[in-house]
């Protein structure tokens, strides 16, 4: 136990308080004290004291034998932990976080944030955050864990008032009925070699079937990679879904969950792993809540022989749903990506070759296999391949998860799929992928939307996340949004991202942008930045400046 | 830290960087490669021995077929790779970089707070010049350090400072916190660093780009007339630095690329070298006052000029002189002795001990050692054949499984300690035996805290494992050891089952530690005082000697044993004869060849008869049979067990001469004081832990009339009637070499070019043996290790119901033995300034005290009052105390019992009765000396 030197620690030794660090011990129970369970252990001190302080920081240290300063600087780096100092105050019991992304901002949310602010109620706290996943009611509120969909404040409040503040349990598929209809039968023919491994990987390539958490990487590709690596290989799913605008992971997990984890044991067994790491984001509370259900009852009466599955939570971090921070955020630290090489399939989590695949990807895998590689290929519209699952919002009259052809363009989609603009709006612009995808104008309308196509336009379809907005809104004020957005999920390990979404957000709310200074700033960001965020923060700058130059007259 | 990357394979990868195609060797990255290609890219994260992070984003190069750029400090080149540092595209992110991180600096503007900023460097050098963009809301200066001042506003969160924290010297108090644009360094949770448990080694100043992280009181802003080379003058590490002058003043010390530092200091060596600046440094000769009678007190230093007057050096001299020769010419030869000193050169150390046995003809002459590790030496000697370490450190620290025993190495050996700790980290399994914890066993894989004074069974139950599990070594013990089958009878009745309870350490565990050395591939035993200041400390020893015999695990590289010498020159001081039982290179004196050898070597009769140690000269003094002491840089009346016993001593002597830098507490006892230079204020060479010989240079004069202690050696001696003309260090060391062949082949040109020469080195050019007992071959007789039983032998005065608690003593960090440097070191007495007790928080409870309190502890010889302080590290029973406060003197508690072989003290041992005191308790011990800094 290391000696505190200041003119108090000195003399008062390195003792810990016995009381709270026997709180922690009980709190921690029979679970291991490995580093990579820090954050879960963070998030049990979190859910019983509402806080953490600096004495819970202290025993925990001890208790884990890490570094005090490792905890702190893992604590404080994910904003859903709150992280109390001996002189300050603990927050109130209650937070009330209210989203303030994109197509939330359209709806009103900052008005309803200042409102619920304004009302001033004792024990409860009022915050603005990141998308919360939820776009297609938006404005949305959650109020403790409990998600208000098309909030305002006397729905927010009365939730409080009556403490409703638990996460609903979504309506999903069970285990008993996902296995009646007939679920998990592939897997088991997969282990019972009724299937070889080469063949269903080849299935997968034959699918088109791409990485639909947004870097598109084909999976069957990937697969075959990680078959190539040394044992033991691991794998990491993501459903760190924070793209602002993005949902449908959710959307599926809210329905079918075990359609996924059939898909990820299947790749277990194709790709010859050992364990399974599956990572939530924190705001997902009653998805999570459910899947913790559904994996005891998968483990309660196996299919086959099952690997280890471990749930892991996030803790408010948009950086995380990156592939190398997320892996980092299993090992219990800090969000912070890593540069690459090597690669996630030859270094990953835990040192491993590991496996990473967005949720969705692994959602569709039990129906390639069992329908075909060209039932998935044969869908597709403008010469491009496959389904795509497009979480759609802002100014249209069905916004939800509309699956479409890939390939489709957005005056298609809006007209197919989403039941036309809201009246008295007319389509303006888009944001094709999140707020990381760029901004087009409605000129631009007759684009294909799929992975590749994208690229020409200096935008990306990402987790194909679109924000309609209309000639009611702006351009320019939608991306200072999304920059305030990258400045405030910036991990703050490289300069150009920590620094440059910070000066970049200062010069976009001068009332005239400095052009020059931001497009070289921009060029330096993408080309130097160590991953996607940075590299992507600005491209709704770009786009605004070159797509909306009427806004800058 | 790392080998430079790339030296260890000798693949070559052509590549092209601008247009020209170069080499990378191994695994060298592209800025690697290009820097010896003297190809400049600009960078601010990478710093050479840190881990490359690449975060900074100022190397970045484009790299063709890459959509994105890529830091060159991270990447490896690949085969025909095509890499452009140079372009348009390049060179605009890396001002682009630049300027980002130059808009947040303070004022936009040049770091005001060191003249050497990279990032002005390599701003400068990129023509990049006011930023354009607005500055971020600066975070507040924290001034709460004594020796660090953290200005925030000058950091480009680069993270060197954490890499050096935590990855380089793993002290783990730097952390990065926070996200995004909030991001922020740390100390610990957020704290001011001077409230951190920051040990101040300053690895992190070293590695800080831009001044954030800079000494105090804008130091970083002197420019130095001059800079020497030299060596840290406290432990046995024997770290090499650099002494940054200007006006005869140290500004700031910076560590240098040595063998056993890699450029890492600790607290001491950076921060604690103001002491030779201390007003209260001794600059005039001074002579006892007629009228002031020697008594046992103390003297305060605002209160010499009462006792003493100041005298010229002729007189003093004289004087100190005449007081000797009478006694030896009245009372023989045998009624005088000498006190050495283990923080004096090799020169210093062997001057000396010629001084006693030739001019004033007796063996009469010891120093420190045996206080430290005279012990251990007395078993190596009698076991293998040679008193010095096996393998070094760095050798060491790469085994695979590393023992650290009765040793704490984070505080008495810190740099060291980082080593141990990177291989920690590096997979290497560390065992931690000892009854203190410390910040090491955080990173033991094995941590056992066993009751103090049970080594010998606890490791006589580690070999009854190996022997009943057949897991010794029996090609090597039949063929280079011999005692083996009585030794394996003795053991009989160690069984782990049976030593387990009696060590407070579970049966399997010992097993287990037991197995993990016996079949390491290459195991390490670093031992220090907890091993040898026992009155069984031989024994302790022989039985770390034996394991290693036991499992051949010696004679190999990263596999053999290592004492942790304490002092810096402990072990050249007694390679050099500063022992009354032995010439230079351990020549017995009762060895007829060796006294031979010797005689002729300084042309005199010598004494047959083995002279007497440090603890038998003061029980020899009480029977008035030495009269007479000359005692150079030694503070017996802080450092000896039983402190009454010897302060009375020293106030019984006719004559005493003593020579120091300060007004010690054994000063108080003198007849004479004869004022002496400081380490940077004279040349010499230093013997490390590691046999290492280095050289000390020379930085600054010493004040006053301070003398250099050859110089006062030298004065003595002729004025005994000893010729002695040596007009500089280097042609001591020349007879040095003579007087020990194993240090023969060191030049002092060598020393110059090299700062650094590992012996034995028997002939001129040789590179040295950095191993020794290579293929089992010891230096014994029969070129044979020899098996010596140990029996358990209690300690000597164990706890009972009016003495139920344990006192260790021992050190800590920032001050070094009887404090005579440190405490006068204005940064270190700032961070610890008093004593305190160490003891476990659940014994503190039941006297109803907290951290803070006044404790009270009593022994059979002494009492004393101290501040406690709750220690998780203490079990329960077992205090521990400091010796370095003259407030507290911890030995006027401890017990002056000694190992009859090494004839060392007890200091780790003896019964203490503790009660709650009050704050004037304080009264009772607290000494006048005074330690502030006018």
């Amino acid at each position: 136990m290391k000696r505190t030197r200041g003119k108090k620690g000195r003399i008062l030794g390195t003792s810990v308080d016995q009381k709270i660090l026997a709180g922690i011990r009980e709190l921690l129970g029979d679970e291991p004290r490995t580093r990579d369970m820090l954050i879960e252990h963070l998030h049990k001190i979190q859910d019983r004291y509402h806080h953490i302080s600096n004495a819970h920081i202290l025993a925990l240290a001890m208790e884990m034998k890490l570094p005090r300063t490792e905890v702190f600087e893992t604590a404080t780096f994910y904003h859903h932990f709150d992280v109390v100092k001996d002189t300050d105050d603990p927050p109130p019991p209650l937070t009330i976080r209210v989203c303030e992304s994109l197509t939330c901002e359209m709806f009103g949310a900052r008005q309803l944030h200042d409102e619920l602010a304004g009302t001033g109620s004792p024990g409860i706290r009022i915050q603005s955050v990141p998308c919360v996943g939820r776009c297609h009611s938006a404005p949305v509120a959650v109020v403790g864990n409990n998600p208000i969909e098309n909030a305002n404040k006397d729905k927010v409040l009365s939730a409080a008032q009556n403490n409703d503040i638990e996460a609903g349990l979504p309506d999903s598929i069970t285990y008993q009925d996902y296995r009646r209809d007939g679920g998990y039968q592939t897997l088991i023919d997969c282990v019972s070699d009724k299937y070889n491994r080469n063949d269903v990987i080849k299935i997968l390539e034959e699918s088109n079937l791409r990485g639909l958490g947004g870097a598109g990487f084909p999976v069957g590709k990937k697969w075959s990679i990680l078959k190539a690596q040394a044992h033991p290989r691991l794998i990491a799913i993501n459903i760190d879904e924070g793209e602002p605008g993005t949902f449908k992971d959710r959307f599926y997990l809210e329905r079918d969950p075990h359609r996924f984890i059939e898909g990820t044991l299947i790749a277990h067994w194709a790709i010859e792993a050992s364990a399974i790491y599956i990572y939530i984001r924190d705001e997902y509370a009653g998805c999570r809540k459910m899947l913790e259900h559904e994996l005891a009852a998968l483990k309660q009466d196996p299919p086959c022989d099952l690997p280890d599955i471990h749930l892991r939570r996030g803790a408010g971090a948009y950086i995380c749903g990156e592939e190398s921070a997320m892996i980092e955020s299993i090992e219990g630290k800090r969000g912070m990506p890593r540069l690459r090489p090597p690669y996630v399939a030859e270094v990953g989590l835990f040192g491993r070759p590991t496996l990473e695949q967005n949720m969705e990807s692994m959602h569709w895998v039990r129906d390639i296999i069992e329908k075909g590689p060209d039932w998935f290929s044969s869908k597709g519209r403008n010469g491009r391949k496959g389904l795509r699952s497009f979480s759609v919002s802002g100014r249209i009259q069905k916004p939800g998860v509309h699956l479409a052809p890939a390939g489709i363009t957005i005056r298609e989609l809006i007209d197919e799929f989403c039941g036309g603009m809201l009246p008295g709006h007319e389509f303006y612009g888009y944001f094709p992928g999140g707020a990381s995808g760029g901004i087009l104008p409605a000129s631009m309308g007759d684009v294909p939307l799929d992975f590749d196509t994208l690229q020409p336009h200096d935008c990306f379809i990402g987790s194909a996340a679109i924000i309609i907005f209309s000639d009611r809104d702006s351009a320019r004020a939608l991306a200072l949004n999304a920059m305030r957005f990258f400045e405030s999920e910036s991990c703050g390990q490289c300069t150009p991202c920590r620094v440059g979404t910070a000066k970049a957000v200062t010069l976009m709310k001068q009332s005239k942008w400095n052009q020059d200074l931001l497009k070289e700033l921009s060029r330096a960001m993408e080309d130097a930045s160590i991953c996607g965020l940075g590299q992507a923060a600005p491209k709704p700058l770009r786009c605004a400046m070159q797509y909306f130059p009427e806004e800058f007259d | 830290m790392k080998p430079k990357p790339g030296l260890k394979s000798g693949k070559v990868t052509r590549f092209i960087l601008n247009g020209q195609t170069i080499e990378a060797i191994g695994d060298e990255t592209i800025l690697h490669a290009a820097k010896r290609h003297d190809i400049e890219i600009p960078h601010l994260c990478y710093k050479e021995g840190l881990r490359p992070d690449g975060n900074c984003r100022t190397c970045m190069v484009e790299i063709k077929g890459e959509r994105a750029l890529a830091p060159s400090c991270c990447r490896q080149p690949s085969a025909g790779m095509e890499v452009t540092s140079n372009n348009d595209r390049a060179l605009h992110s890396q001002k682009m970089v630049l300027e980002l991180l130059l808009s947040d600096m303070p004022q936009q503007a040049k770091s005001p707070y060191t003249l050497h900023s990279e990032l002005d460097e390599w701003s400068d050098a990129l023509g990049v010049k006011t930023p354009r963009f607005p500055q971020r809301i600066q975070p507040q200066a924290d001034l709460s350090h004594s020796a660090i001042a953290v200005n925030l506003d000058a950091c480009i969160q680069c993270t060197r400072c954490l890499r050096a924290c935590r990855e380089e010297q793993v002290h783990d108090v730097i952390g990065y916190a926070y996200r995004g644009n909030h991001s922020k360094i740390v100390f610990d949770r957020d704290e001011p660093m001077g409230e951190s448990t920051c040990v101040a080694c300053g690895e992190c100043v070293q590695a800080c780009p831009t001044g954030a992280l800079m000494p105090a009181k804008n130091v970083g802003l002197i420019e130095p007339d001059h800079r020497v080379d030299s060596v840290c003058p406290y432990c046995g590490v024997g770290c090499l630095l650099t002494f940054n002058v200007k006006n005869n003043y140290i500004q700031y010390v910076n560590g240098r690329d040595g063998p056993s530092n890699h450029g890492r200091l600790c607290v001491k060596g950076r921060y604690g070298f103001d002491y030779v600046h201390h007003p209260d440094r001794l600059t005039t000769p001074l002579i006892r006052r007629p009228e002031a009678t020697k008594t046992t007190e103390i003297i305060a230093p605002d209160e010499v000029y009462k006792y003493f007057r100041e005298a010229s050096w002729e007189e003093a001299l004289d004087f100190a002189t005449a007081g000797l020769r009478k006694i030896r010419d009245q009372d023989g030869s045998q009624a005088l002795a000498g006190f050495g000193c283990a923080k004096g050169s090799n020169e210093e150390a062997y001057l000396l001990q010629k001084l006693v046995r030739v001019g004033f003809g007796t063996n009469n002459i010891d120093h420190c050692t045996r206080l430290c590790h005279a012990s251990s030496v007395s078993a190596l000697l009698e076991t293998i054949g040679s008193g010095a370490v096996s393998n070094q450190v760095a050798d060491g620290s790469e085994a695979d499984v590393i023992i650290v025993i009765g040793a704490r190495p984070d505080t008495n050996h810190p740099v060291a300690a980082t080593f141990i700790k990177n291989a920690a980290k590096r997979g290497s399994k560390l065992v931690v035996i000892e009854p203190y914890g410390s910040d090491l066993c955080i990173h033991a894989s094995h941590f056992l805290q066993l009751r103090p004074g049970t080594d010998v069974f606890l490791l006589n139950g580690m070999m009854h494992t190996i022997i009943e599990e057949n897991l010794q070594n029996e090609d090597f013990i039949q063929q280079h050891t011999n005692g083996f089958d009585e030794f394996c009878k003795h053991l009989h009745d160690f069984s782990a089952d049976k030593v387990a309870p009696v060590c407070g350490i579970p049966a399997d565990t010992i097993k287990e530690v037991a197995r993990l050395y016996a079949t390491a591939s290459t195991a390490i035993i670093f031992w220090g005082m907890g091993i040898s200041q026992h009155v069984h400390g031989t024994d302790n020893a022989r039985c770390l000697i034996s394991l290693a015999l036991l499992t051949g695990q010696i004679g190999r590289p990263s596999t053999g044993l290592h004492p942790l010498r304490g002092q810096n020159n402990v072990q050249g001081a007694s390679d050099v004869g500063l022992i009354p039982m032995v010439y230079p290179d351990y020549r017995s004196v009762s060895d007829p060849v060796a006294r031979e050898k010797f005689e002729k070597l300084w042309d005199c009769k010598l004494d047959p008869d083995p002279g007497l140690t440090v603890v038998e000269i003061m029980h020899a003094i009480h029977s008035n049979s030495i009269r007479g002491l000359y005692i150079m840089g030694e503070n017996p009346a802080m450092s000896d067990p039983n402190l009454n016993h010897a302060r009375k001593a020293l106030s019984l002597l006719e004559h005493l001469v003593v020579q120091d830098i300060f007004f010690t507490e054994t000063c108080s006892y003198a007849d004479v004081i004869l004022p002496a230079s400081a380490f940077p204020e004279k040349t010499g060479t230093f013997t490390n832990t590691d046999r290492r010989v280095q050289l000390g240079n020379k930085a600054i004069d010493p004040p006053g009339n301070a003398r250099q202690d050859l110089w006062i050696i030298q004065e003595v001696a002729r004025r005994l009637g000893l010729d002695w003309r040596y007009d500089h260090p280097r042609e001591v060391f020349e007879e040095i070499r003579e007087a020990m062949p194993k240090m023969g082949g060191i030049t002092w040109e060598r020393l110059e070019n090299e700062s650094s020469v590992t012996y034995p080195l028997l002939k001129e050019g040789d590179p040295g043996e950095t191993v020794i007992f290579r293929d089992g071959v010891f230096p014994t007789d029969d070129g044979l290790g020899r098996f010596v039983s140990a029996m358990h032998v209690e300690p000597a005065e164990l706890p009972d119901d009016k003495y139920p608690f344990v006192l260790i003593t021992g050190r800590q960090l920032e001050h070094w033995h009887t404090g005579t440097m440190t405490r006068h070191s204005r940064v270190l007495d700032a961070i610890e300034p008093g004593p305190s007790i160490m003891i476990n928080p659940g014994d503190l409870k039941q006297f109803g005290l907290l951290s803070g309190d006044m404790l009270v502890m009593e022994s059979r010889r002494g009492k004393i009052a101290a501040i406690a302080r709750a220690d998780e590290n203490m079990q329960p029973g077992v205090v521990m105390m400091p010796f370095a406060f003259h407030e507290a003197a911890a030995n006027l508690i401890t017990n002056d019992a000694l190992d009859p072989y090494g004839k060392i003290p007890e200091f780790k041992f003896c019964a203490v009765t503790l009660y709650p005191g009050s704050r004037s308790d304080d009264l009772v011990t607290v000494s006048p000396r005074q330690t502030s800094i006018a």
